[in-house]
């Protein structure tokens, strides 16, 4: 294959957000990848806090002390909110990715209906679901509590 | 919109022998009935700028030459007309995610080798009848429907362009490549499953894909890369669970007996290899 030096033009995580239709799954798909960041970032966090019971009562008090202000709280809310997400938008990528929900190759006629479009009404019911996920969670973090 | 007789090409460009980095520039041109964006580049050329460089064939959306980014989403240029972007301006710029050789022009080579790597082709173990055949391999329509829908790609890279894995990871085949690896092992007359799982269970396969479902919207020709990979994804894991079902091969289809020739219709000229 011939190689020629062009000038570069990859999207890079630019990519998440442009050059498409942008459509609901491309969000969910980008939503996807920053909530398990932030939930891997935060089980970094919770390792580091719960390791400090190693070295005794008073240092596993004072890392509890420094992480139980309301910012941290207000923190806490957030990483629930990612798991509910997470967890409900990681069922619906299990099963269609196991090809489940796409539908079967179909002769493309003009409109055309894709894969994308069976699997809508999986998408919709991961988001309710982790909305009534989220629901509860604030009803236990800030109303119940 | 307005029903202006004038239309503003923005393109993105970019000359190697004289430019740092793209850059973009206008043109104003008539706006004509049925215009489209591929026309209107041709009027430039003719009109404006002949150095204005894109890669164009057949202008029917068959040949997958002129894809490209319009006002923002990979389309075909000539299967896309002017009035149904619904808009004052068409900006243009070359697919992203290739590198750019000039202007609109983006060098495809890394789509068509790691199509390449996954034999997009007829693999059988019968090598004797492969190459000197004795006959059809035979096919249902039914067979046929497992993989027809991802025989109509055309190699335009407009998946890739749109595709937001491709976009942070070169190593990544693309929804172009994997779809047509799913289209050859759907094929019953094809028995190169094994060979293409080496690559397909690497990082170069398809589990780099987390359904963003670009490559299936942006799609010209319906194609539906984004099932392909799916399905795919599900052969693969029932074949590491040893749960796959592989297709029996097609065997050669005999031969019609009692058919008669059409004395008008000459006989096949004589092999030349």
């Amino acid at each position: 294959m011939l190689k020629v030096q062009g000038h570069p033009n990859r999207l890079g995580v630019r990519g998440w957000a442009v050059g498409g239709r942008w459509g609901l799954e491309r969000y969910l798909y980008t939503l996807h990848r920053l909530t398990g960041v932030g939930l891997i970032l935060y089980l970094l966090l919770h390792i580091l806090v719960t390791s400090s019971r190693a070295f005794g009562q008073a240092a596993w008090e004072a890392a509890m002390g420094r992480v139980s202000g309301p910012v941290f709280h207000a923190g806490e809310y957030l990483v629930f909110a990612a798991f509910a997400f997470h967890a409900m938008n990681g069922i619906r990528l299990v099963l269609v990715e196991l090809g489940f929900g796409v539908g079967k190759p179909i002769e493309p006629v003009y409109p055309y209906k894709t894969s994308v479009d069976f699997q809508r009404s999986l998408a919709v019911g991961s988001l309710v679901l982790a909305g009534v996920l989220l629901v509860l969670g604030t009803l236990d973090f800030f109303v119940l509590d | 919109m307005s029903d202006a007789k004038q239309i503003l090409y923005r393109v993105r460009r970019y000359d190697p022998a004289r430019d740092g980095a793209p850059r973009w520039q206008d043109f104003t041109i008539p706006r004509t009935p049925g215009m489209t964006v591929l026309d209107g580049l041709w009027t430039i050329k003719q009109t404006l700028d002949a150095t204005l460089a894109w890669r164009a064939s057949c202008r029917m959306g068959v040949c997958g030459s002129c894809g490209m980014l319009v006002n923002g989403r990979p389309r075909l240029a000539c299967n896309t007309q002017v009035s149904e972007l619904g808009a004052d301006v068409v900006a243009l710029a070359p697919l992203p995610n290739f590198d750019i050789i000039r202007d609109l022009v983006p060098d495809l080579a890394p789509a068509f080798d790691a199509h390449q790597a996954l034999m997009p082709f007829i693999v059988r173990e019968d090598v004797q009848e492969r190459e000197n055949p004795t006959g059809e391999f035979g096919q249902s329509a039914e067979e046929l429907e497992h993989y027809l829908q991802f025989s109509y790609c055309i190699k335009c890279g407009c998946c890739m362009a749109a595709c937001p894995t491709y976009a942070t990871d070169p190593s990544y085949s693309g929804p172009m490549p994997l779809a047509q690896a799913h289209r050859y092992n759907a094929d019953t007359r094809d028995e190169g499953f094994r060979n293409r799982k080496e690559t397909l269970a690497g990082e170069r396969g398809p589990w780099r894909c987390h359904f963003a479902g670009e490559c299936s919207r942006v799609c010209p020709k319906g194609v539906d890369p984004a099932k392909a990979i799916q399905l795919m994804k599900r052969e693969l894991v029932l074949d590491y669970l040893r749960l796959r079902r592989a297709h029996a091969s097609a065997p050669v289809a005999p031969k019609p007996k009692d058919g008669k020739r059409r004395p008008d219709v000459p006989d096949a000229p004589a092999r030349t290899v």
